[in-house]
């Protein structure tokens, strides 16, 4: 169920309770006065009245709980106005019975009771919302002993408008004992009064004059009832009631207690409104680099907020920056500043301005007199970023001894949260320019996979399969084919010495020089003589790059090669099912920057058949270890080699990453690595 | 993991690698053969016997003072080299560029040559 549509219920129960309650009361009259003897008691009446009560309250309840936002000067204006609007018809009432006052028509019990029953119907509509308004300020920052202590005053008020049942009259013991009962329940639920604490000055006013009305109501409602009772015509005494007598002093007590309470905190609650700003600068100074604020608009919520909480007249704030010093000043004049410089006397706070300050300070020597003809007292602060001093806040007052112990914290919690603040704001800089190098590394790794080539060579005479992982973000392997003239083709793997960003700028300049020679259709070992004079003059000289160069000639199934240093190739000859690893002697390029380099350059040339698979790598994949330790090893590569071969060439790069990854377990492998398979096939043959 | 050490004997600087050597422990590599040429040592020789894995960085140390040793007459030898970092140096034809030698008394030898 919606609470609308509860709303609506209990409007509509309420209507119809007071409908019968009114109907029952006169029907009862009628018998009265008749003398009609019936078999009907006040049961029903007393029924229909409980009923009336239970559905007001229950409507109130859920207007005044839904709305949330109330605040408490809210939530008095409601008593107010309900108060109001309810008096004002008993006035009207009042009216009535003066103007008509004398005749017949106001001395009939029936016109008597009609109104008597609308004022009772009024008088239980102000009550219980008032009630609920009371037990909402009641319970504000409530504990759970609160809680079950109003748990059990509500019990005892519904059980008082069960006893009311019995029809006990005032004055008779059972009366007076469920009475004190309800009282004793009232006097320990009416001082709780925290909200009180939470208006400010001008709020205080206005509560105390609203609850004061509400108190003048509930007086003028106790005097309409006894005046209808004293005509001893109505029906139903709602001052026999131990459910409303208890009411009464309940609402009265609360009315009464607030009233004094706050009265009593009119005078404090200047200070409390000063806390309150004093914690929600706070609040702001924490917040002004979250929010994305800069250093200098931290400083400035730091002097307001100091200046503000220590009630000073003027103020300055001094922080040393990259650029020079940063002051900002609030009240002073320049050469004020200079001249109140010249009027200090105490030895820390000299200290502090020269910004000198090493160790920690007794508090009471942060505040001194000064000699000046308008400035009388001074706090001077440090302002401290992981443990060095980096500036000052100074606060002066033109009274003298302005500024006590007390002050001094709240400026030091003040400073202490300004300078977290800035370390804060010195950190989300820097993890900005990291996320920054992180995007530029990005960048990197896809203009080096760029690099490599994308299609690979499938064609009658070779189809080729490769593979190539860097350790970190970009890498400095390197494996390109080019097809220079019809059926020739320049094949080159390469390996940067080291990794990571140096080694994936070489590796790109190898691409250029690789391009640019291999175009030539020049053989593998003036490739890497002139590989190596281009990158004599471009390395640095600890670096160097391994590589082996191939020149594959699909039309007489010939291979040549130059190896410059790298690892030995691969290669399977399947005619013979036989796995060698390729042998010539060579040098890394960039080692010797000499022509004494050409001394060590060799080349080999062998034939092949279809069938034949070349296997390139990098020592990434033989230096790959073990959790023991071991290495991968050129054995292991061969094996593994030996075992695949014979596939397809996508499937023997498959199953020799798989025994590698299965050989390594759970280790990284910490280097560069790359795998480049090339597969014969016989035009000729086929 | 990397243990370098150096001492000198009869008029020869013995630079003692024990570990590995990769990209962030060459430099102290680095740094003991530049200390070995600002104290004006010429004859040096490197105990390897105890190197267990050498990156390409570390096998670039030894290639980057190739020239300024020549220049400065400075003899390196290296000895003690185990089977694994051996085949880097040969795959690399460093071996063509240094002097290697199986022993400390061979290395030593290795000067009067």
């Amino acid at each position: 169920m919606s609470d609308k549509v509860k709303i609506r219920l209990s409007f509509l129960g309420a209507i119809i309770c007071w409908l019968l309650f009114t109907g029952s009361s006169i029907y009862l009259l009628l018998v009265q006065s008749y003398d009609m003897k019936v078999d009907f008691s006040n049961f029903f009446p007393q029924l229909c009245f409980t009923g009336f009560v239970l559905t007001t309250f229950a409507y109130y309840r859920y207007i005044i709980t839904k709305a949330d936002s109330l605040n408490f000067t809210d939530l008095l204006w409601k008593v107010f106005i309900t108060g109001l609007i309810t008096t004002l018809i008993s006035l009207a009432i009042q009216l009535f019975f003066s103007i008509f006052a004398s005749t017949t028509l106001v001395e009939s019990p029936l016109t008597i009771n009609f109104f008597y029953n609308i004022l009772v119907g009024l008088v239980v509509i102000y009550m219980v919302s008032t009630l609920v308004v009371w037990k909402r300020l009641i319970l504000y920052q409530k504990s759970k002993n609160l809680l079950k202590l109003w748990g059990f005053f509500e019990i005892a008020l519904m059980a008082s408008l069960l006893f009311d049942f019995w029809g006990i009259q005032f004055g008779e013991p059972y009366f007076q004992l469920s009475l004190v009962i309800l009282a004793l329940f009232s006097i320990i639920l009416v001082f709780n009064l925290k909200w009180v604490a939470y208006l400010n000055f001008k709020q205080k006013w206005k509560g105390i004059l609203f609850i004061l009305l509400s108190g003048i109501y509930l007086y003028h409602f106790l005097l309409k009832l006894s005046w209808f009772v004293a005509t001893d015509m109505v029906i139903m005494n709602l001052l026999d009631r131990v459910f409303i007598l208890g009411l009464f002093a309940f609402l009265f007590l609360y009315a009464v207690i607030s009233i004094l309470v706050t009265l009593f905190n009119l005078p404090t609650s200047s200070v409390f409104e000063q806390k309150l700003k004093e914690a929600l600068d706070f609040q702001k100074l924490s917040q002004s680099i979250p929010r994305g604020e800069t250093k200098d608009q931290t400083y400035e919520i730091l002097l307001e907020s100091s200046m503000s909480a220590v009630f000073a007249d003027a103020a300055w704030l001094e922080v040393k920056e990259e650029g020079g010093t940063n002051q900002i000043i609030r009240n002073l004049k320049d050469e004020e500043v200079n001249e109140i410089k010249s009027a200090i006397k105490g030895e820390t706070i000299k200290a502090i301005l020269r910004l000198e300050l090493k160790n920690e300070v007794n508090p009471g020597k942060l505040t001194d007199d000064l000699k000046h003809s308008q400035f009388k007292s001074i706090i001077a602060l440090p302002i401290m970023v992981q443990n060095k001093q980096v500036g000052f806040i100074v606060l002066l007052n033109e009274v003298s001894e302005a500024f006590n112990r007390e002050m001094v914290n709240i400026i030091t919690t003040f400073v202490n949260q300004a300078s977290v603040s800035l370390e804060n704001l010195s950190l989300i800089q820097e993890s900005i320019e990291n996320e920054r190098y992180k995007e530029q590394l990005k960048i990197a790794k896809n203009v080096q996979k760029s690099l490599l080539p994308k299609a690979l060579v499938n064609n009658d005479h070779l189809t080729v399969a490769a593979f190539s992982m860097a350790a970190d973000e970009v890498g400095g392997d390197y494996y390109d084919i080019l097809e220079y003239r019809e059926n020739r083709f320049g094949l080159i793997i390469g390996d940067v010495s080291g990794k990571g960003t140096s080694a994936a700028f070489q590796m790109a300049q190898m691409k250029g020089i690789f391009h640019s020679l291999a175009n030539q259709g020049i053989s593998p070992s003036e490739f890497n003589k002139k590989a190596n004079i281009a990158l004599s003059q471009c390395l640095e000289r600890s670096s160097f790059i391994t590589s082996t160069y191939f020149d594959i000639n699909t039309e007489e199934n010939i291979l040549t090669f130059s190896r410059a240093g790298h690892c030995p190739s691969l290669f399977y000859c399947k005619n013979e099912n036989t796995v060698d690893y390729l042998k010539c002697d060579g040098m890394g390029l960039g080692m010797v920057r000499n022509s004494s380099y050409e001394d060590y350059v060799h080349s080999n040339t062998m034939s092949y058949h279809a069938g034949d698979t070349l296997l390139l790598y990098t020592d990434g994949i033989t230096e790959a270890k073990n959790q023991d330790g071991e290495q991968f090893g050129s054995d292991r590569l061969k094996d593994s080699f030996t075992t695949h071969a014979s596939k397809a060439p996508d499937q023997v790069k498959e199953g020799i990453k798989n025994d590698l990854s299965q050989f390594i377990g759970e280790m990284i492998i910490d280097d560069d690595y790359t795998l480049v398979v090339v597969q014969f096939k016989d035009k000729k043959n086929d | 993991m990397t243990d370098i050490s150096t001492e000198n004997t009869d008029g020869i600087h013995f630079i003692t690698v024990n570990g590995e050597i990769d990209a962030g422990s060459s430099i102290y590599l680095d740094n003991a053969l530049k200390q070995a040429m600002d104290n004006g040592e010429k004859k040096i020789i490197a105990d390897l016997s105890g190197l267990d894995y050498i990156s390409s960085a570390g096998l670039g140390v030894f290639i980057s003072h190739l020239d300024e040793f020549k220049l400065k007459n400075i003899e390196l030898t290296l000895f003690g080299i185990n089977e694994t970092v051996k085949q880097v140096f040969d795959i690399l034809g460093l071996e063509k560029l240094l002097t290697i030698e199986k022993t400390k008394e061979e290395a030593i030898k290795s000067f009067d040559e």
